[in-house]
């Protein structure tokens, strides 16, 4: 049985009124030399409602510079990631509708800053599933366990989730439960023996009945497509994401029939840069579970397909406030596969006023508040072409627009890698057993933009 | 607290963390177990103990925590050591003294050679921590063999340990390229990683040490290769990063463009892009556009520049015209590119079209000005200041070829008082410009302008630039003419690039805040540091002996520099300050192009510089009626007042007055790449500026002229600035100006300021420095042994004033020749109580005796001290002349 007292340490005083707790520290310590300092969660509408120190308090005040760029800027996506004050730098990022706002005082990379805290939030995301305001409150005990063991003093410690989970077990429904009744908390009893190991990333002792490796090759394509169809820019931001349940220390294999493909790559810890330089294979040790084994970049623009292709014709005649508005997709060097999941999405210009609409399939909206017109296409048949056709109105006395709306597209197309790149085998050594192997290939959307 | 209970154990320290400061009594209590635990036969268990113990700050407690700490840094276990090495940095931001006293930073520094990469990893991050506090300490001193040894643990530590290795590897020097490129090779798969932050840390490293590889050998092209395809990745990366990551390129793309120069379209903007990554793109793919890929650009740049966003589309506007002035051959296609913007007529468009286009008129003269009917046509929808001005100025500028150009100024007078300076100063040149080549049909329009001007103005600027065009085109038109009408100096490409010995100060801070902002870290780390200036090694080859990278001191006597000759584009040879200019002899310029220096500092420079004292102009001759008084615009005329002392009188002096070594004046931070050191002397009556003119930008420097604010004692240049040839890049030229004290008279504060403005073809800079009272000493100084004492006594004793100089190494002779030779003469010698006393006299230039009586007293060492009494008329001089005494008696 763990102490009152020690519970609600944990769950309450310091973490639900920090305000109180504040008053008894001094307000600045004279020397402070620490990577990062503090952290503010802060919502879209501008409220703290998470806060936690690594050394000594820094007064919320601070975070007013922060609300003054908030303000400034239109849109949340458009605060800027380094705000200087006078005695400080809040450096930001911006996910799930949350900014995570690091305190730091003295020159450090900002980039490494950034870096943890995306790593902060990706660690949440694993822990809870999803990462949001509400979750986060829930789970206030298991944030400020899991920030504490990420951060020493500032530096980094442990951020890899494997031995952050042994550490601190993620929350079940059955474990909250059961730790009501009994009034125990999540820290593990177990100390981070991973840390000791060669690997630190992966722990000790892991053991399945089922022994399975699961890896998703997915590529996105990001393009910009000009007025007449041609490609301005085309690239492929590419991943392997792997999802490996085996039993013990396996060693892992992983080969290519064209690695040439791969000359701009950032590999996971695991793998053996000097192997993949001599040989252009991958071999590592895994970590247990779900981790991004490596991320590629293909920009050579002929290898880039586009599998899609818009047709579009949106115009405003001078005398008329009606226009004219009509969008085709179709698909092209697809590789004989289906493109799915396609959404069309643009931002109206202001002055239109409403749109009167027909698709041949899916479903269309538009907002007349934020203009912005969404089409939900559904699957692309070859045979017969989506379209959305209609017309549309100008506000009253509003002037012709000059440029045409940008379409943004989404689209996904399974079992292929649009730049070609193909897993040749994968192999296991150092241990007895056969595991069940799979490879899934993808293709979506990234930033996908066509010009009209 | 002294439980089995794992579970129980990490619960009560973490809630000890958190308490101890408040309750330090009960904390106190706390230490046995801490001690404990850290014998534990379980190192996790000492790691967690000595983790927590750095974490409470409590002063009682660090001193218990000494001994445990010091057994944890020497533990037999990895984890134990890394947890210890980090601790050693809590306990340091406690109590620094004792972390020193203890020992510990040695300890610290032999976990550098550990043989756990981790543990190497952690003991660099607690020793930079620390050195940060430290900036003068020696703490991370780095040889080959720790090198060697951080270079291995780099390969094998977690992605964290690896940024701080790498940021402690680029603070070191290699000895020659071999070293470097050793050291880069085994960095370079540190641009594979998924940490951007890592990958961004060894391209710091790459870009210093290549600063040192020779650009011949394969390697160099190698590397620059591989240079590209992590920075494309990192803008693939989310927002944030991309942002820091552009603000770091923009940098990288400065120093070697060649690494990005095939990567323009990652930089192409996409319309969901956050602001702050749209305009860092913008900012990039102008420094990247060239003759290969200017369509593509302008074609993107056209798209922005109909985009919703105001400052974005604003920014596109510019940069359109930066291509034009860029890239010559795309000159004309980026004037019909801008003039199809005008056509849209979107206000703010529109405005920022015209701002460029007057910047391309600038570059490009006499090429497109048949757009400027276009431009007319959208004269009433300008309400900007800076676009105001700038049409005013198209139209003054091309005014002959502008049929209505005095109605269309005239519309402009008409709310004259409302309009911002900017316009209002644009106005009075234009109408003053139109006046000249229209005389007939607009002098009732130009008088109007003067008016308003001079007499309704409140405005100095204003006001002195009125009273110039005035006098000038009432004096003598002509003239007018051809200092209103000069050609203008072209404008220069590039002109947002950064200061190349700040860009490469910036290389060296890749990564960091410093290069975010783009500021050395100097100019806004907090509390003062003392934040080291980095610099980029030197290249050097491996056979050749290894020259210092530190900066050769400011102002160090010139004798004291190395004998060598850099080769052109070291980047140490500006360092070093070394004269590489020709010797300055021979005919003065060509009277036009003095002419056109002149011009150039009346139109926008002197008046500044007279601004800044308004009454002073108004009650000197200024202050009568306009026209009435003869200009004095600074140059040569000679007055009757002071022709009297200014000539060689031949007095004997043996050998020139001290001259003090030069000093730097004008950092080359503050004057976009010019750098001036100088100093003064005196030599056979005549009064000199030597100057050192270094130019450290990347452009070549021409058209210089010099002018100096009126003064205490009349100093003005007696001739114009000889600079023969163009100064190129890395260049310095020494030059000597002759002065003579016939300029105009200002009583300044302090006495003995100099205001100078000097211009070049890039700006005109402005600094102030002290000349050395001695330099006005004229050789009749020499008063007669009667007159001396009828003066002495006619001085009343008010005007006295007493000095003391301590420990001066020489007897009453020396000190007697001495200031012989800087013009101070003796008159008379006493001896009264074994005490020397010299009578002495001076004269400066502008007529002012000084008498002196100077005792010299045996101080307790072979030094003497001296008692120096002055009597003077003007007595504000004394403190000055003392000072004179001590620099001459002193060197």
């Amino acid at each position: 049985m763990v102490p009152c007292a020690l519970l609600a340490l944990l769950r309450g005083e310091v973490l639900v009124n920090p305000g109180a707790f504040r008053l008894e520290r001094p307000s600045f310590p004279l020397v402070v030399s620490t990577m990062i300092h503090s952290l503010f969660l802060i919502n879209s509408s501008g409220d703290i409602f998470l806060e936690k120190h690594w050394k000594s308090v820094v007064s919320r005040s601070v975070c007013d510079y922060f609300f003054e760029a908030q303000e400034r800027a239109t849109e949340a996506e458009n605060v800027p990631p380094v705000i200087p004050t006078p005695h400080h730098y809040l450096l930001s990022v911006y996910r799930h509708k949350i900014f995570f706002v690091a305190v730091i005082q003295t020159e450090v990379p900002p980039l490494f800053v950034i870096e943890f805290l995306h790593r902060v939030v990706d660690t949440f995301q694993d822990y809870f599933g999803v990462c949001s305001e509400p979750v986060i409150k829930d789970n206030v005990v298991v944030v400020y366990e899991v920030l504490e063991e990420m951060l020493d003093n500032g530096f980094p410690l442990a951020t890899e989730s494997n031995i952050l989970k042994e550490l601190i077990k993620p929350p079940t429904i059955l474990r909250t439960v059961v730790n009501t009744i009994t009034g125990s908390t999540n820290v593990g009893d177990q100390l981070p023996t991973g840390q000791l190991s060669v690997v630190p990333w992966r722990r000790t002792g892991v053991k399945y009945t089922n022994n399975e490796a699961y890896f998703d090759v997915i590529e996105e394509i990001d393009a910009i497509i000009d007025k007449s169809g041609s490609t301005i820019t085309a690239e492929i931001q590419g991943v392997i994401d792997a999802c490996v349940k085996l039993t013990g220390m396996p060693d892992l294999t992983l080969s290519f029939m064209n690695p040439r493909l791969l000359d701009d790559v950032s590999f996971h810890p695991c793998v053996r840069f000097k192997r993949w330089e001599s040989e252009r294979t991958l071999s590592f040790i895994p970590p247990d579970g779900n981790f991004r084994l490596l991320s590629y970049h293909v920009s050579a623009q002929n290898l880039v397909a586009i599998p899609v292709y818009v047709k579009h014709n949106i115009s405003f005649r001078d005398s008329s406030s009606l226009g004219r508005f009509e969008i085709t997709v179709g698909p092209k060097q697809t590789m004989g596969k289906t493109v799915e999941g396609v959404i069309v999405l643009s931002q109206m210009h202001r002055g239109v006023l409403n749109m009167s609409l027909t698709p041949s399939q899916g479903t269309h909206t538009f907002d007349p508040v934020t203009k912005m017109l969404s089409w939900d296409v559904g699957k692309i048949n070859p045979q017969k072409l989506p379209s959305l056709k209609g017309t549309m109105s100008l506000q009253a006395g509003a002037s012709k627009p000059d440029e045409n709306p940008t379409v943004n597209l989404q689209f996904k197309i399974q079992q292929l890698a649009i730049s070609g790149l193909k897993v040749n085998r994968l192999d296991m050594y150092g241990e007895k057993y056969k595991p069940f192997k799979g490879i899934k290939y993808m293709t979506k959307a990234g930033k996908f933009q066509v010009r009209t | 607290m002294q439980t089995d209970n794992l579970e129980l154990k990490k619960l009560v320290y973490l809630y000890l963390m958190n308490y101890a400061k408040s309750q330090p009594d009960m904390a106190i209590m706390a230490v046995n177990t801490f001690v404990k635990d850290c014998e534990d036969p379980n190192p996790l268990i000492r790691a967690l103990a000595v983790r927590t113990m750095g974490c409470i700050r409590v002063d009682k407690i660090t001193e218990y925590l000494c001994e445990p700490l010091r057994k944890c840094l020497k533990d037999e276990d990895p984890y134990v050591r890394k947890t210890a090495a980090v601790c050693v940095a809590k306990l340091h931001d406690i109590n620094a003294q004792l972390v020193e006293d203890q020992g510990f930073l040695d300890t610290l520094k032999d976990l550098i050679s550990d043989s756990n990469p981790m543990v190497v990893a952690n003991a660099v991050a607690a020793l930079s921590e620390i050195a940060e506090s430290h900036p003068s300490s020696n703490l991370l001193d780095l040889n080959p063999q720790s090198i060697n040894k951080l270079l291995t643990a780099l390969n094998e530590c977690t992605e964290w340990g690896q940024i701080f290795i790498l940021d402690c590897l680029a603070n070191y020097t290699p000895k020659d390229d071999r070293e470097a490129q050793s050291i880069c090779e085994r960095v370079t798969p540190r641009l594979s990683h998924a940490n951007s932050a890592v990958v961004l840390s060894a391209v710091k490293v790459l870009m210093k040490f290549m600063e040192m590889l020779s650009k011949d050998l394969d390697y160099y092209g190698t590397l620059l290769k591989k240079l590209a395809p992590p920075l494309v990745t990192l803008l693939s990366a989310e927002p944030e990063l991309q942002y820091v990551a552009l603000r770091n390129i923009n940098l990288i793309v400065q120093k070697r463009p060649e690494i990005l120069k095939h990567e323009m379209k990652v930089f192409f903007v996409k319309y969901n892009d956050p602001i702050y990554v749209k305009l860092e793109k913008l900012d990039i793919m102008i420094r990247l556009a060239s003759q290969a890929n200017i369509a593509q650009v302008l074609a993107e740049l056209k798209e922005y520049a109909t985009e919703v966003d105001v400052d974005f589309v604003r920014k596109a506007v510019r940069a359109i015209g930066r291509c034009a002035i860029k890239v010559e051959q795309s000159a004309e296609r980026c004037v019909s590119t801008l003039l199809d913007l005008i056509q849209t007529k979107v206000n703010y468009v529109v405005q920022e079209a015209i701002v460029v286009i007057k910047d391309i008129f600038r570059k490009y003269p006499n090429k497109y000005e048949s757009v400027i009917a276009t431009l007319c046509e959208n004269l009433d929808s300008l309400d900007e200041p800076e676009a105001r001005a700038a049409m005013i100025w198209i139209v003054g500028e091309y005014a002959e070829r502008i049929d209505n150009a005095d109605e269309l100024l005239e519309s402009f007078l008409e709310g004259f008082h409302d309009e911002s300076t900017q316009v209002q100063l644009q106005l009075l040149t234009a109408i003053v410009k139109l006046f000249l080549k229209k005389p007939t049909e607009t002098q009732e329009l130009v008088q109007q302008v003067l008016s308003l001007a001079t007499q309704d103005s409140d405005n100095p600027d204003l006001r002195d630039r009125g009273y110039i065009y005035w006098r000038l085109l009432s004096t003598d038109p002509v003239a007018a003419k051809e200092v209103v009408l000069a050609e203008k100096p072209l404008i220069s490409e590039e002109t947002d690039l950064i200061e190349p010995t700040l860009l490469d100060e910036l290389i060296c801070y890749i990564g960091t805040l410093a290069s975010v902002y783009h500021k050395p870290p100097s100019a806004f780390v907090e509390g003062g540091r003392g934040v080291v200036h980095k610099s980029l090694p030197p290249r050097t080859a491996s056979n050749e002996s290894t020259e210092s990278p530190e900066t050769a001191p400011a102002g160090a006597p010139m004798g004291e520099q190395p004998d060598v000759i850099p080769t052109q584009g070291d980047l140490l040879g500006d360092l070093l300050n070394l004269d590489l200019g020709p010797p300055v002899s021979g005919p003065p310029l060509s009277t036009s192009s003095v002419q056109i220096g002149a011009v150039d500092l009346l139109g926008g420079g002197l008046d500044s510089l007279m601004g800044d004292d308004p009454e002073g102009i108004g009650d000197s001759n200024f202050g009568a009626p306009p026209a009435a008084a003869p200009a004095r615009l600074g140059a040569p005329i000679s007055s009757g007042l002071s022709d009297l002392f200014d000539l060689t009188s031949g007095v004997g002096t043996l050998s020139g007055s001290y001259v003090a070594p030069k000093a730097v004046w004008l950092p080359a931070m503050k004057a976009k790449g010019l750098e001036i050191s100088g100093t003064f002397t005196r030599q056979v009556g005549s009064i000199s500026m030597d100057l050192q003119l270094t130019n450290k930008a990347l452009q070549v420097m021409t058209d210089f002229a010099i002018q100096f604010n009126r003064n205490s004692f009349g100093l003005a240049p007696a001739a114009p600035l000889q600079v023969h040839a163009p100064l190129s890049p890395n260049q310095t030229v020494e030059i000597s100006l002759p002065l003579n004290t016939v300029g105009s008279v200002m009583k300044m504060d302090p006495l003995n300021n100099l205001q100078v403005a000097v211009k070049n073809n890039i700006d005109i800079f402005y600094f102030s420095t002290l000349y050395p009272l001695h330099i006005l000493f004229v050789e009749d100084g020499k008063m007669d042994r009667q007159m001396f004492l009828a003066t002495w006594k006619d001085i009343p004793n008010e005007n006295e004033a007493q000095f003391q100089i301590r420990d001066c190494p020489l007897n009453a002779e020396a000190v007697s020749s001495r200031l012989q030779s800087s013009n101070i003469f003796t008159i008379a010698k006493r001896n009264v109580e074994g005490q020397d006393m010299l009578y002495q006299s001076l004269k400066l230039t502008n007529g002012i005796w000084v008498l002196a009586e100077l005792r010299i007293q045996p101080g307790n060492t072979s030094f003497m001290d001296l008692e120096l009494s002055l009597k003077c008329r003007a007595p504000e001089v004394s403190q000055h002349v003392y000072q004179a005494y001590e620099t001459v008696l002193k060197n």
